[in-house]
């Protein structure tokens, strides 16, 4: 497809999904106490998107994953919270 | 349209979802064992899991004109407790001969642990010694590209196992070339909040080329569409993508896959 096309296809999503994403930061910010290592993480991986490069989601998701390569010792929860605690 | 669900936790969905499903075109149903949201306490109760997918859930799906079939296994959630893992993974040869069983699956790591890993080893010797295909599972959000590494080293290693009947499910744009480039097949899972969106999906097909690749729902009682596939083909078309190519995607590369099993029969149009 041309570039012409895709934003006539993908445009107005992508804005909504931006402005959502503004007012999400907002309301972090407007909130009290502080912040943990998510906010961190999410922070880092918004100078992805901005980068010259290409495969931007691709750079965001590693920005975001567990670099080590080691199994940890033993699992003590299911659930995976979106950002790597180690960085 | 046709299409094929390739991952679905049927179990946990109500019959309006089938029927939803049927009249949007699917023409099988393929459920990987999985997590009930929380521990069974006994290999027991997995034995009777086991019963309801090779049993009961076939009969459910086939009142709505649904083929149904199924991949056994203890769920990477579960895989911590080695012992419980051991006795499970004990049984499933029972129910391996039963005519909807596909493979092992889906198996694989959830928080990469050393548990994990070692109950992923007995799944692979489980499904070498058996002649079995297998359906990985590959953890979620931070976990996954670690897990997806280790899961791929693992299955590599095991010279019994031949890689084209392998899928490694739930790849995203950071973990797609991992499996491909080991000769696996790679399934991309469409959910609303997590993994990728349909739009993501065919992101990378077009990069890839959609040779070894599927798209699933993964259905199942969390936040998760039944009818995913079909939304991803309509996207195809939005985006300019022919027929026979969307056609491609969600029916013939899922059979293609599935088939290497001879029990996976489609009913004759």
């Amino acid at each position: 497809m041309t570039r012409q096309q895709l934003l006539d296809l993908y445009f107005m999503e992508a804005r909504a999904k931006l402005i959502d994403l503004a007012a999400f930061l907002d309301r972090v910010e407007r909130g009290t106490g502080p912040e943990d290592f998510r906010m961190a993480a999410f922070r880092t991986a918004l100078t992805e998107i901005s980068k010259e490069q290409p495969q931007k989601a691709r750079s965001v998701l590693l920005s975001l994953s567990d670099p080590t390569t080691e199994p940890i010792p033993a699992a003590t929860t299911k659930a995976a919270c979106g950002a790597w605690p180690g960085k | 349209m046709r299409y094929i669900e390739p991952h679905g936790h049927m179990v946990s969905r109500t019959t309006d979802d089938y029927i939803d499903m049927a009249t949007a075109g699917c023409q099988a149903v393929c459920e990987p064992a999985f997590w009930a949201g929380f521990d069974r306490s006994s290999p027991q109760g997995f034995y009777d899991y086991f019963c309801q997918l090779t049993e009961h859930e076939p009969k459910r799906a086939a009142k709505f004109g649904l083929v149904h079939f199924t991949w056994l296994c203890i769920n990477p959630k579960e895989s911590e407790d080695v012992k419980l893992a051991q006795d499970v993974i004990a049984i499933i040869p029972k129910f391996l001969a039963r005519p909807n069983v596909l493979g092992i699956g889906e198996i694989g790591l959830n928080k990469n642990s050393r548990n994990e890993l070692k109950v992923l080893e007995l799944h692979v010797d489980l499904a070498a010694r058996t002649d079995q295909m297998i359906l990985v599972h590959t953890p979620h959000l931070e976990d996954k590209l670690k897990g997806t590494r280790l899961i791929v080293d693992v299955i590599k290693n095991d010279k019994r196992i031949r890689p084209e009947r392998v899928i490694i499910d739930h790849v995203e744009e950071h973990t797609i070339e991992v499996p491909l480039d080991a000769g696996f097949w790679a399934g991309m899972t469409l959910y609303p909040e997590s993994k990728c969106t349909a739009a993501r999906a065919i992101d990378m097909i077009e990069i890839y080329g959609g040779e070894r690749l599927w798209m699933n729902s993964a259905c199942d009682w969390g936040v998760s569409v039944p009818l995913a596939v079909p939304y991803a083909a309509l996207e195809m078309k939005r985006r300019g993508h022919a027929p026979e190519v969307i056609d491609r995607m969600v029916y013939q590369n899922p059979v293609r896959f599935l088939s290497q099993n001879p029990r996976f029969k489609l009913p004759k149009a």
